[in-house]
């Protein structure tokens, strides 16, 4: 983990949220807040990445994560390289420090990885050399600390602080990077009550040594909250004898209106994408009042600029 | 060396009589932060500006950023007004290598293509190290290099001019 | 050849010896112990001042890699570096390429390690053809091919029946049956199933997989009248299942490996492949149990439990790599490290690597006797080294161990009365 920050603290590469400084976090987000008007100029750029190479390294396939790390990188006015690997050189048996030595040779100054196993970030950074940044866009069940970030960003922007907040993540942490990610950010940033509610079946063990409240019953869970984060329910945790249907399912823990009742009456509910409707979320509240769901998705490109510009500068200031 | 700095009220004044003749109806001010923002503030009262004042920070053109990254914000940027087709006069405390004019002209033309810009600042210090000069100066002071010219503003609003 | 071994630290566990005292060797046995027999005239005389002599070390479980798996390390150089590591006798499991299930592999096996310098090879047969838990293989003909127990390494028999009638069958001939204990379902995970793999986002493989299993097999074991020896003992609550069947009066041994004398979750901080391990390291508190089961008997014998693997099988994320970490050759300082801090004597800790192995195994090794085979480990136990690729003799430089500081270095290796390990001098 501290492999991310260099002797003085600076960020070098951004592999989990685990470990940073709340300072840091603070930094990432007041960035962001820096490069939100961009995208609402006639041009959508800031030199500040001119000349960098940024690959897009996606051992797992994603469009939505991949198009707005580009966008990003693009309004940074980075070159960026797409690699989807899963149907090029890894399937002719390239290792991945193989496939990254070849594309350092190109040229490349920073690396965003996503990859199905855990630690394959972590693996890359360890191995490039020192003027190569990576940026971890999630692996496996273990972190994607962009969406944490801009899922922290979101709460700022619609809560004000940290400080004063209940906090609920509802659904399959077991298996969320997202969720872990999430886990670190809010409990650094000192939300004082972190809730995660699913079934035992749903949740990893010890996971309150992570610092969280677990609730297997939703509808205490969701008692004042102010934020609730809904994660989405994969298909295959019914056929690995986790759960026995989706139906159940959506009874027992789907977030509906008359669940959102029970929270805050100015409660938002956050959902990292994409959503399952009908299984983790009724549409009425995915679509309702008190949803920033969509908003989510903008911030997603600030919060990856605001990555990009801090990995690839000098020592900040 | 304090009393050869010359008062700033003084200068304000000076070069809202030397811009006054170029205004047109639809002329903008936009201040460059902090100290270009403030003295933006001023002549813009002065010279009864109508267009809104606009405010640049720089922060992501600069061109020391590989060097030293991003500088920490001190507040965003904000043009509420159409930079299409517009004249510009872009205002500054501290006129020094040019870079900073530079990057202002840059982020500018980002926002779309003005009509024309023209640079007023209170003190022009030497030292220019590109093709870039001011068109409006309250006072020109030869300072050498490693001694640093700033604009401060104390509680009470009133501007100051030192010299570190 | 004649050998003297003289003023060194002769600690002989079996015996209840630790006193300075001179080793006589001739025609590969040990010849006198203290006083040299009549007309002894060495031809050659070790000066072992400084030095502890023991037993050589009897290794449980070694990877030899051949045949198959030559890429990963041959056999020259594993019993190479095994001997380099005061190893002289070492069973190495059956899970090669093609395994070890007919007596023809068994044969050529032994042939081609007894041409070798390095210690002596006492092959582990497949318990089932192919390893794959459904037909039994030639064990009485294995036996005779040179196999003296039979196992299934790593991989679990998940239909229960096919156990049984294994066990059965090889109580009929009093054979041993080494298990090891994991629940094929439970045990898909690659770390340990706790706060540390949770925070990590590895899939868990919980201690119940080694408990449910256990209990099958001790089950079975009272059942079949089998003789058990359990492999690779990672959790507290296995080690007391041991316990209790031992004192209930079953005929069962068991085993750990050096890693997991000293490394636990905890150490799984960066995602680094050399800590993936089979069975996985767990809490501290299960390290503890082990720490202390050993010092009081719980657990008979540590191995090596050596697994060389190549480089590009550990350079790759975590959950892709090859689990198994390589350390022949550190069997002794690891040892030596667990006694220096559990205040536990030199005697003690050489036994738990020398004569209870051997007596797991079955073999006339592990001690000093006056007529025993000359196998002999001289080694400084306080010399200080640093593990390094250059420093390791094996072809698996793979070790969670990897530039630590390691203190017992072996200086002479003596198999079957020949120096097969000469250390370079300093």
């Amino acid at each position: 983990m501290n492999r991310q920050l260099t002797s003085d603290g600076q960020l070098k590469h951004l592999l989990t949220l685990d470990g940073l400084p709340r300072a840091t976090l603070i930094k990432i987000l007041d960035t962001a807040e820096s490069f939100m008007d961009v995208g609402e100029r006639e041009v959508k750029k800031v030199p500040l990445l001119r000349g960098k190479s940024i690959f897009n390294l996606f051992f797992e396939p994603s469009t939505r994560t991949r198009t707005t790390f580009e966008i990003a990188a693009k309004r940074l006015s980075a070159d960026v390289v797409n690699l989807n690997i899963a149907t090029s050189s890894q399937s002719k048996g390239e290792t991945i420090l193989d496939t990254v030595d070849n594309l350092a040779a190109m040229h490349a100054d920073m690396f965003v990885v996503r990859h199905a196993q855990s630690g394959a970030a972590h693996l890359i950074a360890g191995h490039v050399a020192p003027h190569i940044s990576v940026v971890n866009a999630g692996d496996g069940r273990h972190a994607h600390p962009t969406q944490g970030l801009l899922d922290m960003f979101t709460i700022r922007r619609y809560k004000g602080a940290f400080h004063n907040l209940t906090v609920a993540i509802v659904g399959d942490v077991l298996h969320s990077r997202v969720a872990r990610s999430q886990i670190h950010a809010l409990t650094t940033l000192g939300v004082p009550e972190v809730r995660v509610i699913a079934p035992k079946t749903l949740l990893p063990t010890g996971v309150e040594q992570m610092g969280v409240k677990v609730f297997h019953d939703m509808q205490t869970g969701l008692r004042d909250c102010d934020v609730i984060i809904m994660l989405r329910l994969q298909n295959e945790r019914m056929k690995g004898a986790r759960l026995p249907s989706a139906q159940e399912y959506f009874k027992f823990y789907g977030l509906t209106l008359d669940k959102l009742a029970l929270a805050k009456p100015d409660a938002i509910v956050m959902h990292p994408g994409p959503m399952n409707r009908g299984v983790e979320i009724d549409s009425e509240v995915a679509d309702g009042a008190q949803s920033v769901i969509l908003p989510q998705v903008t911030y997603g490109i600030a919060v990856r600029m605001a990555v990009m510009a801090l990995l690839a500068g000098g020592a900040a200031a | 060396m304090a009393d050869l700095l010359p008062d700033v009220d003084t200068l304000i004044a000076q070069l809202a009589d030397a811009l006054r003749p170029s205004l047109t109806a639809d002329t903008a001010l936009v201040g460059i932060h902090s100290g270009g923002v403030w003295i933006a503030e001023r002549l813009h009262r002065l010279l009864q500006i109508a267009t809104p004042l606009g405010m640049l920070s720089i922060t992501h053109y600069r061109d020391d950023f590989s060097r030293i990254g991003l500088h920490p914000q001190v507040k965003p940027s904000r043009l509420p007004f159409e930079v299409e087709g517009r004249n510009v006069i872009v205002v500054d405390d501290v006129f020094y290598t040019g870079r900073t004019m530079r990057a202002a002209m840059h982020e500018l033309f980002d926002y779309g293509r003005p009509a024309s810009i023209r640079l007023a600042v209170l003190v022009d210090r030497g030292g220019h190290e590109l093709p870039i000069r001011p068109d409006f100066t309250g006072i020109n002071l030869d300072i050498p290099p490693g001694q640093n010219l700033t604009l401060s503003r104390s509680d009470d609003g009133s501007l100051i001019m030192s010299l570190a | 050849m004649k050998l003297q071994i003289k003023d060194g630290r002769v600690i002989d566990p079996k015996n209840k010896l630790d006193q300075l005292a001179d080793v006589f060797v001739a025609a590969g046995k040990i010849v006198g112990v203290g006083h040299a027999p009549a007309d002894f005239h060495a031809n050659r005389v070790i000066d072992a001042k400084g030095l502890i002599v023991c037993p050589g070390l009897v290794d449980l479980s070694v990877r030899l890699r051949e045949p198959g798996f030559e890429y990963k390390a041959t056999l020259e150089s594993e019993m190479l570096a095994a001997a380099s590591g005061g190893v002289t006798s070492l069973a190495c499991p059956p899970d090669t390429d093609p395994p070890l299930d007919e007596p023809g592999l068994v044969e050529m096996l032994k042939f081609r390690a007894k041409n070798l310098p390095g210690p002596r090879v006492y092959p582990l047969g497949a318990l089932t053809q192919r390893l794959e838990g459904t037909t039994l293989t030639e064990m009485a003909e294995l036996r005779e091919a040179g196999c003296v127990a039979f196992t299934q390494a790593n991989v679990p028999i998940i239909d229960t029946q096919a156990l049984l009638r294994a066990l059965e069958y090889a109580a009929t001939f009093g054979f041993a049956v080494w298990l090891r204990p994991q629940d094929f379902h439970l045990g898909r995970g690659i770390a340990h199933d706790g706060a540390v793999a949770s925070r990590l986002g590895l899939p868990g493989i919980p201690a119940l997989a080694e408990t449910v299993a256990l209990a099958t097999i001790l089950q079975l074991a009272r059942h079949s009248g089998a003789r058990i020896h359990i492999t690779r003992l990672s959790t507290r609550d296995g080690i007391a299942m041991v316990r209790a069947a031992k004192q209930e009066g079953l005929p069962i041994s068991c085993d750990v490996a050096t890693t997991h004398l000293h490394l636990s979750e905890m150490d799984l901080t960066s995602f680094d492949a050399q800590m993936h391990l089979a069975p996985p390291v767990r809490t501290l508190r299960d390290r503890d149990a082990i720490r202390e089961a050993l010092r009081d008997g719980g657990i008979d014998a540590i191995c090596s439990d050596h697994t060389p693997v190549d480089d590009d099988e550990k350079q790759v994320p975590f959950g892709e790599s090859s689990p198994g970490a390589s350390g022949v050759e550190l069997l002794l300082p690891l040892t030596l490290k667990w006694a220096r801090e559990m205040g536990v004597s030199l005697s003690q800790a050489l036994e738990l690597v020398s004569w209870k192995p051997a007596q797991i195994l079955g073999i006339p090794n592990g001690h000093l006797s006056v007529g025993a085979n000359a196998d002999i480990c001289l080694f400084d136990e306080h010399s200080e080294w640093q593990v390094s690729r250059r420093t390791l003799r094996s072809q698996g430089k793979n070790t969670p161990f990897i530039g630590h500081p390691m203190n017992g270095q072996v200086r002479f290796t003596v198999i079957d009365g020949h120096i097969d390990f000469e250390a370079p001098d300093a």
